[in-house]
């Protein structure tokens, strides 16, 4: 295995943590806009609000990751995707500005008229974001970024029929993950009827995500016919069954409440496609345009990166185990509250008598 | 500094001795410079105040809990809780504010991405790490309290200090290898050999690092100090209020003659290794010995007009020496120097402040220490509360002078900013929809500062009220 290709699956690894821990946190923010009224939806929203307070920030820096290394390691592919492919990433970041936003803001939120302002803004960056990330992900994997400084078409680049299939993908399995996660959660904090809830959503969109996925098969053979072809010949195939078999498995656990279990089985449904991807355009970074051998930058650099992350992951990996320890085993855990009772007496000390 | 001597010929002889790089995504077409270069300050501008929070607060808050941890005091408590709550809004709007950032080097600049991605990158990852560190930590540290032993809780909040420092000096890394950079050679227009390391830790790296970070204890010192200032000046002259204004005065008061130390340090570096960028601190258009600093005025022509001349100065402050030759913008062909009257504008708007924040600092370390009070003069609480914004505007001139007196160069020496910028179009009306986003998101950042203010801290901590 060439330095290049290690730095590739580091770049894989991190979009997949980012997919699946990130992409929770987005599509809780779907389920926090549909939950309903204030006295039926705060229960739903107290539980997201708890769920996702401590990781949030951790969890958004795999994105982070993913830039840097892709940036290091693959310089030349990097700008070409971000000049080209310039008005979805325009929107991912506003849409990452109203997240950020809306998570700091909504813990303080007194009334219900601000709970519900700050959360219609985290429910769009929900689907803003997944959506426009996955839509360049369609530009790339459809080969319709040229190599250079903006050559490729800014509209087309990433308003096409694959990168819309794949962007619809990104935010139905946004929500899906969240619903198996917070189902997961909501047993641990003793809510077994939210828990239901949580289940009854995470199926639904489960079933939707798998339709989505089987839909999307057809608008990329026709749309993008090598691509189609990766992913149903040899390995590429195989990750896609993989991907399909967890999928299918993760409803059934979900069916039989072993939510701990369907965590692990979503979150490889995920890998697998990431892989069957990655497979699918191979050995292309940019398809029809540059391999992954030609991008990477020197061995030397990608060894240094490569020591550099090494060492980082020494400190890195104990505390991140520590951290969702603590989160699993509910240590800081705030009291659960749904979100609309404290909404209901709005009696704060005026201004001067503040205490801060 | 020997072993400079190779380097200042170097920039001295710039445009003609240095081979320029091509820009690996081919040349790039000057339309979108201007609005590219808004944007970048734009986004810099509401990113720097932040993580000057990134890389004080925990310190600070650290030190009041380590107060408490000592003295039993709940009061100490009470204040150490609320300040991190507080640092951890903060910290959202930072991480957002600096994933902007991160994706600009592709959005604005991808020519000088893909050209030296390899050569800084790396630093760029190991900052990653610090961040992820430092959300890790400051999550346990916020949601931990009462959670965890006193112990822990008080070790948790080191790393989130530490990542701090590592944090904000993997990037300043980068920006001081932008003004003085090394680690890879050019062969035909091309960068090669790329030293990831070499390129890291040049010359300015380091005074660029104390100079920020002690920047970030002014603003954050003296943004706290005015804060509670104002509280005490109201007659809310309690243990908590005085707890508070102590521990931010002093930080800052400790830090801003120590700056001015280092601002000296900084300017004798950029003598040695950016001579265009310190000519145009004064506006010196030829070669003197002897050099004078002019207070006030403006250049427009080749000289300064309606200022006055304090005669050697600045060959005192570049290089020791009231007789010392200072080189002149005349070194280098029109087109390779940076705006003038900005940079000099910026630095003098930052050296003044400095010098005035110094005073203040200065009058409560001699009170302090003679006396054992606090002023009594409603005029100290006064500056107080102009000097926190007053270190804001310094902090914003130092980079202005950084970052536009290094112009026409996005690397010095090697690859001109035009070069650098993206080919892409509509890059007005997204600066337009960054300006709306950025105002609703400072709005919000205070909104929320002012929520969490209306509700007590002594409160939530028992024996504390
Ligand atoms: C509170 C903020 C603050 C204060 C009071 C000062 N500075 Fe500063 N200065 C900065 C904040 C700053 C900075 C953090 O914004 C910069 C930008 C780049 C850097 O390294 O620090 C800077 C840059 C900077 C540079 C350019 C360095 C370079 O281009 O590499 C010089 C020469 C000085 N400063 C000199 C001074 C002097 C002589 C000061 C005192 C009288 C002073 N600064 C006070
Ligand atoms: C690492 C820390 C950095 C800081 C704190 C910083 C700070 C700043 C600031 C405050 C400005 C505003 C100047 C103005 O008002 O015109 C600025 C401008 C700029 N920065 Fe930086 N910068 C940094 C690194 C970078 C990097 C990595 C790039 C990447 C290319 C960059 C490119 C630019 C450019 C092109 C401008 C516009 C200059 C002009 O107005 O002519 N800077 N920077
Ligand atoms: C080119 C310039 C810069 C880029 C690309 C950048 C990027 C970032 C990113 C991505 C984050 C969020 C990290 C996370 O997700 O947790 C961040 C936060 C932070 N940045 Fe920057 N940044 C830049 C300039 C600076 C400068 C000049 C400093 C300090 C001197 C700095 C210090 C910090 C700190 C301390 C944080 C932690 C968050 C906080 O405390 O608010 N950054 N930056």
């Amino acid at each position: 295995m060439t330095l290049a290709v290690v730095c590739l699956v580091l770049v894989m690894a991190g979009l997949v943590a980012y997919a699946v821990l990130g992409g929770a946190d987005f599509g809780a923010g779907f389920w926090d806009l549909t939950a309903g009224g204030a006295e039926r939806g705060g229960r739903v929203r107290g539980m997201v609000q708890r769920s996702m307070s401590p990781v949030w920030e951790a969890n958004h820096v795999w994105l982070i990751f993913v830039l840097v290394v892709l940036w290091t390691a693959f310089p030349v592919a990097f700008s070409s995707i971000f000049s080209t492919l310039y008005v979805p990433l325009f929107v991912a970041i506003t849409g990452i500005i109203f997240r950020g936003a809306a998570f700091a803001l909504r813990g303080q939120a007194a009334t219900i008229g601000e709970a519900r302002f700050f959360g219609a803004l985290f429910a769009s960056s929900s689907v803003l974001v997944p959506f426009s990330l996955g839509t360049v992900l369609g530009g790339i994997a459809s080969g319709r970024v040229p190599t250079g400084n903006a050559l490729g078409d800014p509209w087309s680049s990433w308003l096409n029929p694959t990168s819309v299939a794949v962007g619809v993908l990104a935010v139905v399995t946004g929500a899906h993950l969240a619903a198996v996660f917070l189902a997961g959660d909501s047993g641990r904090a003793g809510v077994p009827d939210l828990q239901k809830a949580f289940r009854s959503r995470a199926l639904a969109s489960g079933v939707l995500a798998g339709v989505v996925a089987i839909g999307a098969l057809p608008v990329i053979a026709s749309d993008s016919p090598d691509l189609y072809a990766g992913l149903t010949h040899g390995l590429g195939l195989a990750c896609v069954l993989a991907s399909g078999v967890a999928g299918v498995a993760t409803l059934a656990l979900v069916a039989t409440r072993r939510f701990e279990l369907a965590r692990a089985s979503s979150a490889a449904a995920v890998v697998a496609v990431v892989v069957g991807w990655a497979v699918a355009q191979s050995p292309y970074l940019l398809p029809g345009q540059l391999t992954l051998q030609r991008a990477a930058a020197d061995d030397g650099v990608l060894g240094d990166l490569l020591i550099g992350l090494g060492i980082g992951a020494l400190i890195l990996v104990p505390s991140l185990a520590w951290l969702y320890r603590l989160v699993l085993r509910g240590t800081l855990d705030q009291d659960y509250e749904p979100l609309h009772q404290r909404f209901t007496p709005v009696s704060r000390p005026s201004p001067e008598e503040e205490d801060s | 500094m020997c072993c400079d001597h190779e380097r200042v010929t170097v920039a001295h002889l710039l445009p003609t001795a240095v081979e320029q790089v091509g820009g690996a995504l081919g040349r790039s077409d000057q339309e979108h410079l201007l609005p590219a270069r808004e944007l970048q300050a734009l986004s810099f501008i509401v990113h720097i105040p932040l993580v000057c929070f990134g890389i004080a607060f925990p310190a600070m808050f650290l030190y009041v809990e380590g107060l408490w941890l000592r003295t039993g005091d709940p009061v100490y408590k009470a204040l150490a809780k609320r300040w991190s709550k507080v640092a951890l809004v903060l910290f959202a709007v930072g991480v957002v504010t600096g994933t902007i950032l991160s994706f600009e080097f592709g959005l604005l600049w991808p020519n000088f991405t893909a050209t030296f991605g390899a050569v800084f990158g790396l630093a760029f990852a190991l900052e990653g790490i610090s961040f992820f560190v430092e959300a890790i930590f400051i999550a346990i540290y916020v949601y931990g309290w009462d959670r965890l032993s006193r112990r822990t809780h008080f070790l948790v909040g080191v790393p989130v200090v530490i990542a701090g420092v590592t944090g904000s000096m993997m990037v300043i890394a980068v920006n001081g290898w932008m003004n003085d950079p090394g680690g890879f050679d050019v062969v035909n227009g091309k960068v090669v050999n790329p030293q990831p390391y070499t390129a890291l830790f040049g010359g300015n790296v380091w005074h660029e690092l104390v100079h920020m970070y002690l920047a970030g204890y002014l603003v954050v010192g003296f943004l706290v100090a005015g804060y509670y200032g104002r509280r005490w000046l109201r007659g809310r002259r309690d243990h908590y209020t005085r707890a508070a204004l102590i521990v931010g005065l002093t930080f800052a008061a400790l830090a801003a003659p120590v700056q001015v130390i280092v601002g000296d340090w900084a300017a004798r570096t950029v003598a040695d290794n950016q001579p265009v960028k310190l000519a145009s601190f004064e506006g010196l258009s030829k070669t003197t010995k002897g050099a004078p600093f002019h207070l006030g005025g403006y250049y427009s022509d080749g000289q300064i007009r309606d200022g006055v001349a304090v005669p050697r100065l600045l060959s005192l402050l570049a290089f020791h020496d009231p007789n010392a030759t200072v080189k002149g913008l005349d070194t280098v062909a029109a087109r390779d120097r940076p705006p003038v009257n900005v940079v000099r504008t910026s630095f003098v708007v930052m050296v003044s402040v400095g010098t005035a924040l110094m005073a203040l600092g200065l009058w409560f370390l001699v009170l302090w220490w003679r006396c054992g009070r606090l002023p009594r003069t409603p005029w100290f609480y006064r500056a107080l509360m102009v000097a926190g914004p007053l270190a804001l505007l310094a902090l914003i001139s130092g980079w202005i002078t950084t970052e536009v007196g290094r112009q026409p160069w996005v690397v010095y020496g090697y690859m001109r900013t035009e070069q650098a910028v993206t080919d892409a179009g509509g890059l007005w009306p997204a600066f337009g929809a960054m300006v709306v986003v950025y105002a609703g998101l400072i709005w919000a950042a205070f909104w929320m500062l002012r929520r969490l203010a209306g509700t007590s801290a002594t409160a939530e901590v028992e024996g504390a009220a």
